[in-house]
């Protein structure tokens, strides 16, 4: 700030603090109107209102002497009196970062006892899984839920079904790199015949689906043989590699009803997981692909 | 002589603090009831929480605060001046626009018009009403001042002229806003300076409308109920001064760690902790005007009113400064500690001294020897009181959990307690604060029968 608003506080502070000190000290002197003797001043007013005059209490009077003492020492101390820094150069952002800082270490410190095992092993440790657990409540349930059974489109991480792979390889590249899954849209592609490819998708986990027609699900699969096939495989098993979803084990990230299927297929889906590898550092992406790989056990 | 005193007004608004005093407090039952179970907004957008907790505040602050301070202001400046009402007409207008205002803010408020401004959430039209009232009962105030009769002005109307006049300049520096529609307007501060100057307006309001204004009923009706003379005439001159000069600079203290300077901040936690002295010796004084006449208090329950509001004024004035230390703020910021605070001034010291002044008031004002029924006051004591005291304490307790829970880490870094299970740990007390709303609104349900019998019963009911 410019030199006259650093005045303007400064003066406008200290003697706003002064002005209090030489009012109580004034107030302090004997006055002419005291009366100790328990005498009213002489002012009436409303017929039997009036004021004595006793001596302020001293506790009182110290309170407040010490409060003045206490913020002249705080500005000396602290940041306030314009652009007078305080003597210890405390800052907010200052105190920030060196609780950051500490709160950092501890957990660097405490983190450190996991840096060496693999997956695995995180994975056979209780406490590991429970760090792990906490770690994804914090970062991942708001997506993929405090349960981990997902939401729509947002995967189920407790059941066994991996869009990109279930190995703990696989898991941790998912959590630490992202993973980007584009279903085309093929509305286009499929013209009037979405309803016939949905419907034939719809019974290749082997649901029921005589509803829709011998004529539609033979229509569906010859279509599903020239425009599905290359990602999610001949018998519909997917491909982990592209992120390709399983189409026969019966989990469904964008739901499962006809409807929902023929939605994906005319409209397509963008899938994306962000990485999470510079956020949370290898020893914590690790944690969170161990506590998942431990509930896929226990399901 | 007592003829010649303007005191239409008066009963007007005494009666106005009650019924508003009802309304407010009810909403504020319902909103309390909402924290505990949502579905009691009916998924009806006007009952919604967002919504009636501005309607509960202003209702409580403006509506029943106000009126009380209107009422008390204009008796006690009549008889310690000696002179009626200077310009009636306009004290009439005061009545009638301070009405208005409240009317319209229970209709806009509810439909979602607003500023934004915590305290100051009412509209550019609204608030253009406000200031003319607010200019209104200065002239009234000021004028019966300048023609009194006594030859000195009586501590009350120091404090209720400082009220009057401050409250002026907060609301209309801090409405100053640019109107893009009759329902919307963007005020003409931003950012930081924006926040800074809503909360310079936000604890002055809290400052000379909620503290000065009711020292003022206090300077008036604590002596005369207790027939005592006040205390100590230079102890009024120091508490007076430092308050008025003190309290100005205190806003920052509710932006602390923000994107306010540091130096700001500092001044505002330093102002705030000079504030205490100041406040405690309004306290003193008062107290000390009772001693003399303790025995009093066995007998009458408006002294008891009294008694209690100027120890819950001292609480509420220690805890406030200690909020407002940087690392006690740490904790206490954004919790439910925050509202107990509130309340412990609202409705421990706010109510409690209207309450009081009120019972004292409506039978001087409707002709009556004392109010319909005694015991009914002493009933509504206990209940007050003990609907305060359990408001205040789950609200507490709340609190520092809270804040304590919301800064729990692990030793993994991750945060102990999701917001989630805070907020869990908190319905018992939302339960318990509950209660104690409870129990307060039906005090004031049990006042308002009681000034109804007053007004319309020849004879007190007791002997």
């Amino acid at each position: 700030m410019s030199a006259f608003w650093h005045w303007f506080i400064v003066i406008l502070t200290i003697g706003s603090i002064l002005g209090c000190l030489w009012l109580i000290w004034w107030a302090a002197q004997k006055h002419q109107t005291e009366s100790a003797s328990g005498e009213p001043v002489g002012h009436v007013w409303d017929d039997d209102l009036s004021e004595m005059d006793h001596p302020m209490p001293r506790w009182w009077l110290w309170l407040f002497y010490a409060t003045i003492l206490f913020s002249f020492a705080y500005l000396l101390l602290y940041p306030g009196l314009g652009n007078f820094p305080g003597l210890l150069g405390w800052t907010q952002e200052g105190q920030h970062a060196a609780e950051v800082q500490a709160l950092e270490e501890r957990r660097d410190a405490h983190l450190a006892r996991y840096a060496d095992m693999d997956v695995e092993a995180l994975a056979a440790n209780a406490d590991a899984v429970q760090a792990g657990a906490r770690i994804y409540a914090h970062n991942c349930a708001i997506c993929h839920g405090s349960d981990a059974r997902g939401a729509p489109g947002f995967p189920n991480l407790a059941d066994d079904a991996w869009q990109w792979g279930g190995t703990p390889d696989a898991v941790v590249t998912s959590i630490r790199d992202g993973r980007t899954a584009v279903m085309p849209p093929l509305g286009a592609a499929t013209g009037d015949d979405a309803y016939a490819v949905s419907a034939y998708v719809y019974q290749m986990g082997g649901r029921t689906a005589a509803h829709f027609g011998a004529a539609s699900l033979a229509r569906g699969e010859e279509q599903y043989q020239q425009l599905c096939v290359a990602c999610h495989g001949r018998d519909g098993k997917g491909n982990a590699a592209l992120g390709a979803p399983d189409l026969t084990d019966g989990a469904w990230v964008y739901g499962g009803t006809h409807e929902a299927i023929r939605a994906s297929v005319m409209q397509g889906r963008m899938g994306v997981m962000p990485p999470h590898g510079e956020l949370l550092g290898e020893t914590r992406v690790l944690l969170v692909a161990a506590y998942l790989l431990r509930l896929n056990q226990t399901e | 002589m007592t003829n010649t005193y303007n005191d239409k007004v008066v009963a007007q608004f005494t009666v106005m603090t009650v019924v508003w005093g009802i309304v407010g407090m009810a909403v504020g039952v319902l909103i309390a009831a909402q924290l505990l179970w949502p579905a009691l907004n009916f998924d009806i957008p006007w009952l919604s929480y967002g919504r009636l907790r501005p309607l509960h505040t202003n209702a409580v602050i403006f509506a029943f605060g106000g009126s009380a301070l209107f009422a008390t202001s204009y008796w006690c400046v009549q008889r310690t001046c000696q002179v009626p009402l200077f310009a009636p007409k306009l004290a009439a207008f005061t009545f009638w626009g301070w009405m208005a205002v409240i009317v319209a803010a229970a209709i806009t408020l509810p439909l979602g018009i607003t500023q934004g401004k915590e305290y100051a959430e009412l509209e550019w039209p609204i608030a253009i009403l406000i200031a003319l009232v607010w200019v209104s009962y200065a002239i009234v105030f000021f004028g019966t001042i300048v023609k009194r009769k006594t030859p000195h002005i009586y501590v009350a109307n120091w404090f209720f002229g400082a009220f009057i006049l401050t409250v002026a300049v907060l609301h209309i520096v801090n409405n100053l806003a640019m109107p893009v529609s009759l329902w919307h307007s963007y005020p003409i501060y931003s950012g930081t300076v924006d926040a800074m100057v809503q909360w310079w307006y936000g604890h002055n309001a809290v400052g000379f409308f909620l503290t000065a204004g009711f020292l003022g009923i206090m300077y008036y009706f604590v002596p005369k109920q207790a027939e005592r003379p006040i205390y100590s005439y230079r102890l009024s001159i120091v508490h007076f001064w430092a308050l008025i000069a003190l309290y100005m600079w205190a806003g920052p203290h509710h932006l602390h760690y923000t994107a306010l300077p540091d130096w700001a901040q500092s001044l505002g936690m330093v102002f705030s902790l000079l504030l205490l002295a100041p406040s405690w010796g309004g306290m003193i004084n008062g107290i000390m005007t009772l001693s003399g006449a303790w025995h009093k208090l066995r007998t009458d329950p408006i002294l008891k009113f009294m008694i209690v509001s100027l120890s819950f004024y001292g609480m509420a004035t220690f805890e406030g400064p200690m909020m407002g230390i940087k690392t006690v703020n740490a904790l206490s910021h954004y919790t439910d500690w925050t509202v107990g605070h509130v309340h412990a001034g609202a409705l421990g010291w706010v109510a409690f001294i209207t309450i009081g002044a009120v019972y004292a008031l409506i039978p001087k004002l409707f002709g009556r020897e004392r109010m319909y029924s005694v015991k009914a006051i002493d009933l509504h004591f206990w209940i007050a009181t003990i609907g305060v005291v359990l408001y205040i304490s789950a609200m507490w307790i709340a609190g520092v959990m809270q804040g304590l829970m919301w800064r729990a880490v692990n030793d993994d870094g991750t945060l102990t307690y999701t917001f989630v299970e805070a907020l869990n740990a908190t319905y018992p007390y939302y339960a318990v604060r509950l209660l104690g709303g409870l129990l307060f609104l039906s005090g004031m349900l049990l006042m308002l029968w009681n000034m109804l019998k007053t007004i319309y019963s020849e004879k007190p009911h007791e002997a």
